[in-house]
């Protein structure tokens, strides 16, 4: 008895589970079935499903007028380079802060936190201005430093959280085998913590990806990654959702296939604290 | 710092003692419309002539204006070209921001242009932007309905005489709505139409002295008219709707009436798109009995130098060649006449080729 209740409980969650996902994806869907129809069948009323014409057109026309690959190849290098730089720097900073806190370290960890609350656009007027001072707008060195300061708060956090979990006697113990700092940070904390890291690396490389405002704001030809490829398809005079479609589609496809394999890492990653 | 000018000096003055055409490379900051996509595609011909090859930053119309603006106003020197309106052109002008086009040779034949666009992107008489294409707005209507509600749409029709026939024309069971009309808050989208809208009744923003006269008689008639209309004979969730929205509202046979940009025009009279392709017509913008202002507005998308640009020569080069007699002609050529920029030039409403397309009427 007492295991039927169970067994339907379960059920009823995994129904529960499968809904929520598809309702979370659900946009995602969509943006890819609508970058196979027409351009008047993307906008018909009431929305086509599946019955349509699929058609490759939007890709073909999306792929003659911009260069895909540049795009692609910003992003990977803004996406991949800001987060390796944050989280080299994160790692010493979240060391510190879980093994030799002071009384002051919750006020740093809250203050980075706070720098989170301003909205981007208040300091978009300095950074264009310093970036000008510099010569760094359009190019692919300064996003990859702004994005990786826009995200070394949530770098630290999650690093901080994770090596929180490990016992500092082990560190002791590695201490008292003669470990340097640099030894015990690089062969016994960071082994232990790799599945922490790993999920770090991959939320952020998902964050920096999915960054609109400064690649769109400090970006012109040059440096310009998939963002900036998806605002160029998008018009509130024409009707381009098709086109669009298709553009994000091929813009969030690398990202989608990345998170798809490490989905083991990035749900291991994530739950990683709260299971003990 | 100083080396960098005292190059950059010395650079110059080797260009100018050679007195050759040298090919440098321009970037171009602009809108996804229809028109400036075909620009893109013909970028091909520019290069030949000039040996100046093009760089094009494509945004989506906000995200552009916000980048454009951020740039100028800090000198960034991200463009030599910058794709803007009616609305920056004279107040960027007056800051010294643009580069004046008072030197463009005489067979590009600037008063050729139209006189309203000149005047709205020109600052103290000097033209800072040349345009692209300019557009309107007017009604758009469905003929056949128009007949079964027993009424006749007069070539200038008045605002009392839109609600009556959104009103007859309205039938919520079989989804036609009368009117159709922008919702959708936005700096380019319902307030471009209210701010025409509010014209047409007499009502203005400010006074003479800067006074704000949202207060005013004008603008409460102005916005109950507004919201009683679409409350009776507009589409459900009105207030999401913006151009695209109504436009396949409008294709699909559900609007009786549609006031917005006159570039629609060619949209729902194509009958690949269109369900109701062969029964639209048109009037001009309505006004308030009494007012002789109409709800129209002016819109003309157009090429502007920001100020300190090191490709200035190109810039210019560029946009003579983008707003000329010539590039109608190569578009033309191309796409067909019914494709060309529209609503710059004077001599694009004489040319018999462009007269003679068959889906005007």
């Amino acid at each position: 008895m007492a295991r039927s209740v169970t067994t339907n409980r379960k059920h009823a969650n995994t129904v529960l589970a499968w809904g929520v996902g598809l309702l979370i994806f659900f946009p995602i869907l969509w943006t890819i079935l609508t970058s196979f129809k027409t351009e008047a069948q993307a906008i018909a009323s009431p929305p086509v499903f599946l019955n349509f014409d699929w058609t490759l057109e939007n890709y073909a026309i999306v792929q003659e007028r911009s260069d895909y690959m540049r795009f692609l190849w910003n992003s990977v290098i803004i996406a991949g380079g800001s987060t390796l730089l944050g989280v080299i720097i994160a790692v010493p900073a979240a060391w510190s802060m879980a093994f030799v806190p002071s009384k002051r370290t919750k006020d740093i960890l809250l203050w980075m936190l706070s720098t989170k609350m301003l909205p981007a656009v208040g300091v978009l007027y300095p950074i264009y201005l310093i970036f000008i001072r510099l010569g760094l707008l359009d190019s692919r060195v300064g996003l990859v430093i702004v994005i990786m300061l826009i995200n070394l708060p949530i770098i630290v956090w999650m690093l901080y959280t994770y090596f929180r979990e490990i016992p500092g006697e082990i560190l002791e113990a590695a201490r008292m085998d003669g470990a340097t700092l640099r030894e015990e940070i690089l062969y016994v904390l960071t082994p232990m913590a790799i599945p922490g890291i790993a999920s770090t690396i991959l939320l952020n490389i998902i964050l920096a990806w999915n960054e609109a405002f400064w690649t769109l704001n400090l970006t012109a030809a040059r440096a310009a990654p998939l963002t900036a490829f998806i605002a160029s398809y998008s018009s509130p005079e024409g009707l381009f959702y098709a086109k669009l479609s298709a553009a994000s589609t091929m813009a969030i496809a690398p990202i989608l296939i990345l998170g798809w394999f490490s989905q083991k890492q990035l749900v291991r990653g994530l739950t990683f604290g709260a299971v003990k | 710092m100083n080396l960098t000018t005292v190059l950059r000096a010395a650079t110059a003055l080797s260009l100018a003692a050679s007195g050759a055409a040298f090919a440098d490379t321009i970037t171009i900051a602009t809108v996804n419309n229809g028109d400036m996509i075909r620009m893109q595609g013909l970028t091909d011909d520019f290069t030949e002539k000039t040996g100046h090859e093009v760089e094009w930053v494509t945004l989506e119309e906000n995200v552009l204006r916000q980048r454009v603006t951020t740039d100028i106003t800090t000198r960034g020197g991200q463009f030599d070209i910058m794709t803007i309106g009616m609305y920056e052109t004279p107040i960027w002008a007056a800051n010294d921001w643009l580069v004046p086009l008072d030197d463009l040779p005489e067979d590009y034949d600037a008063a050729d242009i139209l006189p309203a666009m000149r005047d709205g992107l020109s600052h103290d008489g000097t033209l800072y932007a040349a345009p692209f294409y300019g557009e309107s707005s007017m009604i758009m209507y469905r003929t056949d309905l128009m007949e079964e509600a027993g009424l006749e749409m007069p070539e200038a029709p008045s605002w009392d005489f839109i609600g009556e026939a959104a009103r007859a024309m309205t039938d919520r069971d079989n989804e036609i709505y009368g009117i159709c009309l922008r919702g959708k808050a936005g700096w380019g989208e319902n307030m471009a139409f209210l701010t025409a809208m509010s014209n047409s009744f007499g009502a203005r923003w400010f006074d003479e002295n800067w006074q704000p006269q949202f207060d005013s008689a004008a603008w409460s008639e102005t916005l109950n008219f507004y919201l009683d209309l679409m409350n009776d004979a507009g589409p459900p969730g009105a207030s999401s709707n913006g151009f695209n929205e109504n436009l396949s509202l409008f294709q699909q046979g559900k609007c009786g009436m549609w006031i917005d940009a006159t570039v629609a025009a060619s949209f729902v009279t194509d009958p690949d798109d269109s369900t109701v392709a062969d029964k639209v017509g048109f009037a001009l913008a309505p006004s308030k009995e009494g007012v002789d202002r109409r709800g129209n507005w002016l819109w003309a998308w157009a090429l502007a130098i920001p100020a300190g640009t090191d490709n200035e020569a190109a810039a210019k080069e560029f946009i003579q060649w983008a707003t000329s007699k010539e590039y109608i002609e190569l578009v033309a050529e191309n796409e067909g006449w019914a494709n060309v920029p529209p609503g710059a030039r004077t001599s694009l409403y004489e040319n018999e080729n462009y007269k003679d397309i068959p889906s005007r009427r």
